[in-house]
């Protein structure tokens, strides 16, 4: 791990009353390096927090935005919760599944995404609601989700409803860490 | 007759309401001017006597909340707000954060002067981006011009807000649950007592307080409990933020007085049910309460006409379905949610939505057996009032309702083993969800 990623994490560490509170910070930060949460981040978490890799992989595995295995560029997530159901997300979710040729937590051989269906995202007025980086695009037929992926995979990625251009999986992971000044209105600084 | 407010939404038309600039212009930080001139006790008592009640599910007395507190331990007292918003069919707080997010600070500054707090924590679940990233620009700005940390508006008053990001576990919303994540463990929940007022994050006093609550607490303190009091039922009272989702014209937040029936805020704000569909059926307040009928449609949406309709308010979240959607597909795609996100601490809630699962999902494939109807009310029974949280009871609600109202759609789809033509438009939806590969815990399989 670069001195830059352990400068970062004693940032994080310090923001808190007791060290232990930045650990989900921390697995954050530790994806937006690594695009997942992998074994040797595991161990970085531990180091930086005076924990086993057993608590901290326990820790890991419990929250479903760490994955374990490296995510592609961007995450497609399509909420599949009965509101988004009725809309028709079952059609959105089977369509792009097809189209990029993976299940859920999947990665396209050519790394440019990984698919989940999603849990209620809470963005039911927006159903059916697929977030790119966690940034919404909403009310999508199966169509209009499979011209987003094309675009998207030719770097031409139109703005979601709300926020800015989705900078990228491990770009935002940096954000949830609390650590990165992208901001709400478009800046990716 | 109710009408739509806007009290709570009053900025949400606002170009810049979203900036300390637009909430600043439009009387924002006012209440918690006053509020630093006021006996903390007198913020207190306020509250209380607004008889404003806690907006995450469970509607109990914020004032009193607060005043379980001890303010003489020695230890800090800290603030969480509960902004983990998961409960299917919920978007209230999140539009709250996009929008108006200084509403929350303001009613953070003003709670914690109530409640000796210094420090503030925000617990945002980590698919709301953008709400946090407004909300973390409003941190900045507020902290810049001195309505947040150090020094408050030059009263002597310190008072800082972190905002944390969560990472996908619906659990986290069960505020002791939501206790040990902040401290950077599973988010599992915590045997009570102690009560978090006692012995919270840190093991020092901690008020945890959903989003909506929290923002009720500005207008209280600016506009008076007697005018507060004018809005909704005397057990109720207040302005209430309405998510409604599903088969309506126009789903949304929308917000009236508490009390409104389910009738005015559908057919008014949302314009009514999708041509052509009917009302079957519907979550009052998320997936988590049980479901109402067509029969139900002009319950007052408040505590206690709710709970008299035999289900819960809950978040307020309605999830409006018609005579196209079939409710036991309905009840499938709840229990595979709850599957996934029961934390595995309490055999009942782990093993029962597993096993409840499977049992919907034959029905659904047509491998349903008449007796399972049965089993699924028994199963029920086992879960609920034995399971160590809420998360558990939740998971039965709708399964119970829907086998009480619905009986019969569960008798035809297993006789029929497969669902009526006009129910097939859905048919299918939680097969993605499906967990069928993952491997039984007991070895057997339904």
């Amino acid at each position: 791990m670069s001195p830059e990623l352990t400068e970062a994490a004693q940032r994080l560490v310090d923001r808190y009353p007791v060290a232990r509170s930045a650990l989900l910070p921390m697995l954050h930060l530790v994806q937006s390096d690594q695009g997942w949460v992998s074994p040797e981040g595991i161990g970085f978490c531990a180091q930086m927090l005076g924990l086993t890799k057993a608590e901290v992989a326990a820790v890991a595995t419990f929250y479903s935005m760490y994955k374990r295995e490296p995510m592609g560029e961007h995450l497609v997530s399509v909420c599949t919760n009965f509101s988004c159901a009725v809309r028709g997300a079952k059609d959105v979710y089977q369509r792009l599944s097809a189209k990029l040729g993976v299940g859920h937590n999947g990665t396209t051989a050519d790394g440019k995404f990984t698919l989940e269906h999603a849990e209620c995202l809470g963005n039911c007025e927006g159903a059916p609601v697929v977030t790119i980086d966690y940034l919404n695009y909403e009310c999508l037929t199966p169509e209009q989700a499979e011209e987003l992926l094309d675009r998207v995979a030719a770097g031409e990625i139109p703005p979601p409803t709300r926020g800015p251009i989705p900078p990228g999986v491990r770009a935002v992971s940096r954000r949830l860490a609390g650590l990165s000044a992208m901001d709400a209105e478009g800046g990716n600084g | 007759m109710a009408e739509p407010i806007a009290v709570l939404t009053q900025r949400y038309e606002l170009a810049d309401g979203h900036t300390l600039d637009g909430y600043v212009q439009s009387n924002g930080y006012a209440a918690l001017r006053t509020a630093l001139d006021m006996d903390p006790l007198a913020i207190q008592d306020l509250v209380k006597e607004s008889g404003l009640r806690g907006r995450g599910g469970a509607g109990f007395p914020t004032g009193m909340k607060w005043s379980f507190v001890p303010r003489d331990t020695g230890k800090p007292i800290y603030l969480v707000v509960n902004a983990d918003e998961g409960e299917p069919g919920t978007f209230k707080d999140r539009e709250i954060m996009e929008r108006d997010p200084h509403q929350l600070l303001e009613g953070m500054a003003i709670a914690g002067r109530a409640l000796g707090s210094h420090r503030g924590f925000i617990y945002l679940r980590g698919e709301y981006l953008f709400a946090g990233m407004r909300l973390e620009q409003a941190i900045a700005e507020a902290t810049a011009k001195g309505y947040l940390g150090r020094d408050i508006l030059g009263t002597g008053f310190d008072f800082e807000v972190t905002l944390h990001y969560g990472a996908g576990a619906y659990i986290c919303g069960e505020e002791t649950a939501l206790l040990d994540s902040l401290e950077g463990r599973r988010g599992q929940p915590r045997l009570r007592p102690p009560f978090p007022a006692v012995a919270g994050l840190y093991a020092s006093p901690t008020v945890v307080n959903n989003v909506e609550t929290i923002c009720n607490v500005p207008h209280i303190v600016e506009r008076g409990v007697e005018w507060y009091r004018s809005m909704g039922p005397e057990k109720s009272p207040g302005p209430k933020l309405f998510c409604v989702s599903g088969e309506v014209v126009r789903p949304g937040n929308y917000e009236w007085p508490m009390g409104a029936t389910a009738r005015e805020i559908v057919e008014v704000s949302c314009l009514g049910m999708l041509p052509g569909r009917q009302l079957k059926f519907w979550a009052p307040g998320g997936s988590s309460t049980p479901l109402l009928t067509a029969a139900h449609y002009d319950t007052p949406m408040d505590f206690e006409s709710v709970a008299a309709a035999g289900s819960l308010l809950g978040t307020c979240a309605m999830m409006m379905f018609s005579d196209r959607t079939s409710v036991v597909e309905a009840c499938l795609n709840w229990t595979r949610f709850y599957e996934h996100e029961s934390c595995g601490k309490c055999t009942p809630c782990r093993e029962g939505t597993f096993w409840m699962a499977q049992i919907l999902q034959r029905i659904v494939d047509g491998r349903g057996r008449l007796e399972d109807i049965q089993l699924l009310d028994e199963a029920c029974d086992q879960i609920f009032g034995r399971s160590f949280c809420a998360l558990g009871d939740g998971a039965t609600s709708p399964i119970k309702s829907a086998i009480q109202y619905f009986r019969e759609e569960f008798v035809q789809l297993i006789e029929q083993r497969e669902l009526p033509a006009g129910l097939r438009e859905h048919a299918g939806v939680v097969a993605q969800n499906s967990g069928d590969d993952r491997p039984s815990l007991s070895g057997v399989r339904a």
